[in-house]
């Protein structure tokens, strides 16, 4: 954090410092470097290691200026990166000064001694600060004659970041970001000397969430990303800011776009949301829409039971007659932007004439339903009360691996001042470890927060009955704040935009008369369905035995439900709006392309409730938003939605806006223990960060950094059942089984935990739940 | 104030010219003969050796350094010289030059080094010839050659891919990919040390 932001969050005052630089006052809070005081009057101080969020190294040694202070100056050039503003400071940069000039130039001329001249063929060459500050400040020839030191390259240090040691500087800004922002130390600087060189450890691969930003701030070509190895030029490319949509931490992107394809993405600069990081999902899982079949056209299933093309209105028309009139539900799945999953709301009430509409493609339960309506819309917690907060509580989430940016931030106030993280999981994770969380086994045993402190609650804690009351009754008591941080982007916004059985847009409860009399006036239509709508699994069941004729499905996963989720869906009428083929689009009578986020424009809602959004990236696409085609079927059935538009769904949004009334009280439930008997065990799990979800297809180089998926069992259990380390075992329920190698952590004999959805260990497809009672033998 | 580059009217001076009496040409006798001398030209022309070019039946060779179809160059062994840097597309005024990068695979190598150009097109609709892609060239891969014949009747076949580039196969030379020459890097190819074709 630099001194400025300091300034900003604490408020409290700060002692100024006024300097000269150049002939230039200017007067800047006390601590702040040299260099960024510079910056502040617009003078450009060459750099490769200084980073305004790693702390000052001083490594490279380009930015020396002449520094002198209360009249007696420095005897050589100084690092203005590393050197704190004084009183009665007179800075000369190269501007004003031949000697600071004159030793950046050498410092330069230093650094290509061994920097080969291969930047036709390299990635960085067109945005490379080398490349330009050479130009800027360097001399215009080299008089070095000597052979260049060269490395064998490139070497992959791990499957998507690839190192060309030659062209390193040596300015530690991978390592330092690795260690200080990440807390993964799998890479150093090893050797010393002209052979000095960046390396990983023989045994740790470098298998961090976070390693794509060591690419995106390497100031050479030093570290590339393999996807992206000699794709373009930065000339090539149309560059778009957008929205990060693989989870609820809401980065900010930017998306480079070339002839019509998606390249790369990077970080975003947001200092209140994701500083300049990003995670390796959000910067690489892009190829989801190019890996797999693509749904180019509507599809309509024929008398043979294949999917056969047809035109828009052929389509519509056979949708609409197989909706009108029908009873049907909405499943939206919990990746719809706020226009689209608003869309679906009021398609749901005013078409469909129902509230048989949920957005959650997840276990879920009746608590959970009570307090997304009842609390979750309410909650105000920010990154601003973590960076404050004197306890984080993490109640049924795993930071790392499911919202990386809420980790990142936890973990720079670890770093900085020890910040104390209890967590209730069955074992320290390795995210856990970095946060030195202590572990605790009943949320009941949790004491000592204050209003300072931070309960983050995930969405796995619903699977756990009576967790969430705990949470709530935890938070009112001590007053701490709560935050739900569910794992995927759309799922807050679509609370916010009624995608829920019990809430109509804006918060508005369904249960209450006012607010249906508010919506329909404001949509235009005589009354609003006023029956408790169903739930996913509700909704799921009643097709099945014939309560419901008729479904339309979003972006939803049927395993990620249940496994018995797809059965479910096969004797009723299946509308699906997809982007590529899958699981529903097999099953479904009429499937219409939709466009994927790259291809419109909307916005998400971050974990804080916070709006992220983002523009068309793909400028010349032809696909439509959801929103316009259930616009589209909603004139067919003569009920119109009058949704034409993605701006057209934002501007009524906010139109409409938020509740005032009162929200739908929260029912608490009771918690209930779930001990394991005799030789079961209690089996929990979350997912990965790197897993077999869909929006990762298609990039293999990602999933090579995926962990592995073992089972995790206590010492002492492993030897009951007589197996070590690395060796098989198998688990089993009355559905099915799996095996998975063992992996001994320190957590209770009862406990087993496994990873929800990677390679080898598909909880919901091979065990038939998420959590529960399992069998565990020596396989 | 009247605008000074409107005119005042539009008969351009020939109602003054009339007004002041003057001749409009020369009419006299001694110009009939001014006249003559003018076909003098025409005359002695008829007399001189003959410019024009019998094109397309005869093609005459241009100058040395005429900027004309653009080539794509290869190292001894066949291997191609471009990289796939785009520096061409860089440089071209004209937004002519499309290039797609890949890395070689050492069971697919197309040149030495890490990086080929896997899509080379050059628009001629576009190209101005100004040869600033040559310049930009860092391995002396593009070149142009003297070929000006370049019209077509659609404008897909105006635009040249990279096996319409390419420098057709000399005698040792042996189509890409295949391997480096044994022991040689690309800086051996770089710095010319390959002699001949494919392993002598």
């Amino acid at each position: 954090m630099t001194p400025e932001q300091a300034l900003l969050e604490t408020e409290a005052p700060v002692e100024m410092i006024t300097v000269v630089i150049d002939g230039f006052e200017v007067t800047v809070p006390k601590g702040t470097l040299v260099i960024r005081a510079a910056e502040k009057l617009g003078i450009q101080i060459p750099r490769f290691c200084d980073h305004p969020l790693l702390e000052p190294v001083g490594a490279c040694r380009q930015c020396l200026v002449d520094i002198e202070i209360n009249g007696r100056a420095f005897p050589k050039p100084q690092a203005s990166c590393t050197i704190p503003v004084e009183n009665n400071m007179i800075v000369k940069t190269q501007l004003t000064s031949p000697v600071a000039e004159k030793a950046q130039a050498g410092i330069m001329e230093f650094l290509l001694i061994n920097h080969p001249l291969d930047c036709p063929v390299c990635d960085k060459g067109g945005e490379c600060p080398l490349q330009n500050q050479a130009m800027s400040t360097g001399r215009p020839e080299s008089r070095y004659e000597g052979v260049k030191r060269t490395f064998e390259k490139p070497i992959a240090i791990s499957s998507q970041v690839l190192l060309d040691r030659e062209r390193c500087v040596l300015c530690a800004r991978c390592t330092r970001f690795s260690e200080q922002i990440a807390g993964d130390p799998f890479i150093t600087l090893n050797d010393r000397g002209a052979l000095q060189q960046v390396g990983i450890y023989e045994n740790d691969p470098f298998e961090s969430y976070y390693s794509g930003n060591t690419v995106q701030i390497c100031p050479v070509g030093a570290l590339t990303g393999t996807s992206y190895r000699f794709r373009a030029r930065p000339f090539d490319l149309v560059s778009i800011d957008s929205a990060c949509e693989h989870c609820a931490s809401g980065c900010a992107m930017r998306t480079d776009i070339r002839r019509g394809k998606t390249l790369r993405r990077l970080a975003g600069d947001d200092s209140s949301v994701n500083e300049e990081w990003n995670c390796d999902k959000g910067r690489w899982a892009f190829k989801y829409l190019t890996s797999r079949e693509r749904v180019t056209t509507p599809m309509i299933r024929g008398a043979d039971g294949e999917l056969h093309e047809a035109s828009w209105p052929e389509a519509i028309a056979f949708a609409a007659v197989g909706l009108k009139g029908k009873r049907a539900g909405v499943l939206v799945g919990g990746r719809a932007t706020v226009e689209d999953a608003y869309g679906y709301s009021k398609f749901a009430r005013v078409a469909l004439g129902t509230n048989d509409i949920d957005f959650r493609a997840r276990p879920h339960s009746d608590e959970e339903t009570s307090f997304l309506s009842g609390i979750a819309l309410g909650l105000t917690t920010s990154y601003k009360d973590i960076d404050k907060a004197d306890q984080v509580v993490l109640l049924g989430f795993e930071p790392e691996e499911e919202s990386p940016i809420v980790f990142l931030r936890i973990y720079k106030q670890v770093r900085k001042r020890a910040l104390a993280v209890l967590s209730d999981a069955p074992f320290a994770s390795r995210g856990s470890v970095k946060l030195s969380a202590k572990l605790v086994t009943e949320i009941s045993e949790i004491s000592g927060l204050t209003s300072k402190s931070v309960i983050l609650v995930g969405e796995r804690l619903s699977e756990k009955t009576g967790a969430l009351s705990s949470a709530v009754a935890l938070a009112e008591k001590s007053g701490a704040k709560l935050a739900w941080i569910p794992r995927r982007a759309g799922e807050r916004g679509a609370i916010a935009s009624g995608a829920i059985s019990t809430l109509l847009p804006g918060g508005r409860p369904v249960s209450d008369a006012s607010a249906r009399v508010d919506v329909a006036a404001a949509w235009s239509v005589d009354s609003l369905p006023s029956n408790p709508g169903r739930t996913t699994s509700e909704i799921l069941l009643a097709l099945s035995v014939k309560n419901l004729d008729a479904v339309v499905i979003g972006g939803v996963d049927p395993l990620d439900i249940s496994n018995s989720a797809l059965s479910q869906l096969l004797n009723s009428f299946v509308l699906s709006l997809e982007i590529t083929h899958s699981a529903i689009t097999a099953v479904a009578d009429v499937v219409l392309p939709v466009a994927a986020v790259v291809e419109k424009s909307g916005s998400f809602q971050d974990w804080q409730g916070s709006s992220r959004v983002f523009e068309k990236a793909i400028a010349d696409s032809l696909s439509r938003s959801d929103v316009r085609i259930l616009s589209m079927l909603a004139d067919e059935m003569g009920t119109p939605i009058n949704l034409p538009t993605v701006a057209a769904t934002a501007r009524e949004i906010s139109a409409l806006g938020k509740w005032d009334g009162s929200a739908v009280k929260f029912e608490s439930a009771r918690s209930v223990k779930d001990l394991a008997t005799g030789d079961k065990l209690n089996l929990t799990s979350w997912r990965l960060l790197l897993d077999l979800g869909t929006l990762q297809d298609g990039e293999a180089n990602l999933a090579g950094t995926a962990r592995t998926a073992s089972a995790h069992i206590s010492n002492s259990r492993a030897e009951k059942l007589g197996v070590k380390a690395g060796e098989l075992i198998s688990i089993s329920t009355d559905f099915g089984s799996l095996e998975l190698p063992v992996e001994i952590s320190e957590m209770s004999d009862n406990e087993i935990w496994v990873p929800r959805n990677s390679i080898g260990s598909q909880v919901i497809a091979h065990l038939g739940f998420v959590s529960g009672q399992v069998s565990v033998a020596k396989a | 104030m009247d605008n000074p580059l409107t005119p005042r009217s539009n008969d351009l001076g020939l109602t003054a010219a009339a007004k002041a009496n003057k001749p409009i040409a020369n009419q006299d006798a001694k110009s009939f003969f001014a006249q003559l001398q003018g076909f003098w030209v025409t005359l002695i022309t008829m007399f001189k050796k003959v410019n024009t070019v019998q094109y397309p039946e005869v093609k005459e060779p241009t100058a040395e350094r005429f900027h004309g179809r653009h080539q794509l160059n290869r190292y001894d062994d066949g291997l191609e010289k471009c990289i796939g840097c785009e520096l061409c597309a860089w440089a071209c005024p004209a937004d002519a030059i499309l290039v797609e990068g890949e890395s070689n695979t050492e069971e697919e190598r197309y040149s030495p080094g890490e990086r080929y150009g896997k899509v080379y097109q050059i628009n001629y609709l576009r190209c101005i010839f100004c040869g600033l892609c040559i310049e930009a060239c860092p391995t002396r891969a593009l070149t142009m050659t003297n070929e000006y014949e370049l019209a077509d009747d659609t404008r897909a076949k105006v635009i040249f891919e990279k096996e319409d580039l390419l420098a057709p196969l000399r005698a040792g030379q042996l189509q890409p990919p295949h391997p480096m020459e044994a022991g040689k890097t690309h800086i051996d190819y770089y710095l010319g040390n390959i002699k001949g074709g494919l392993n002598g």
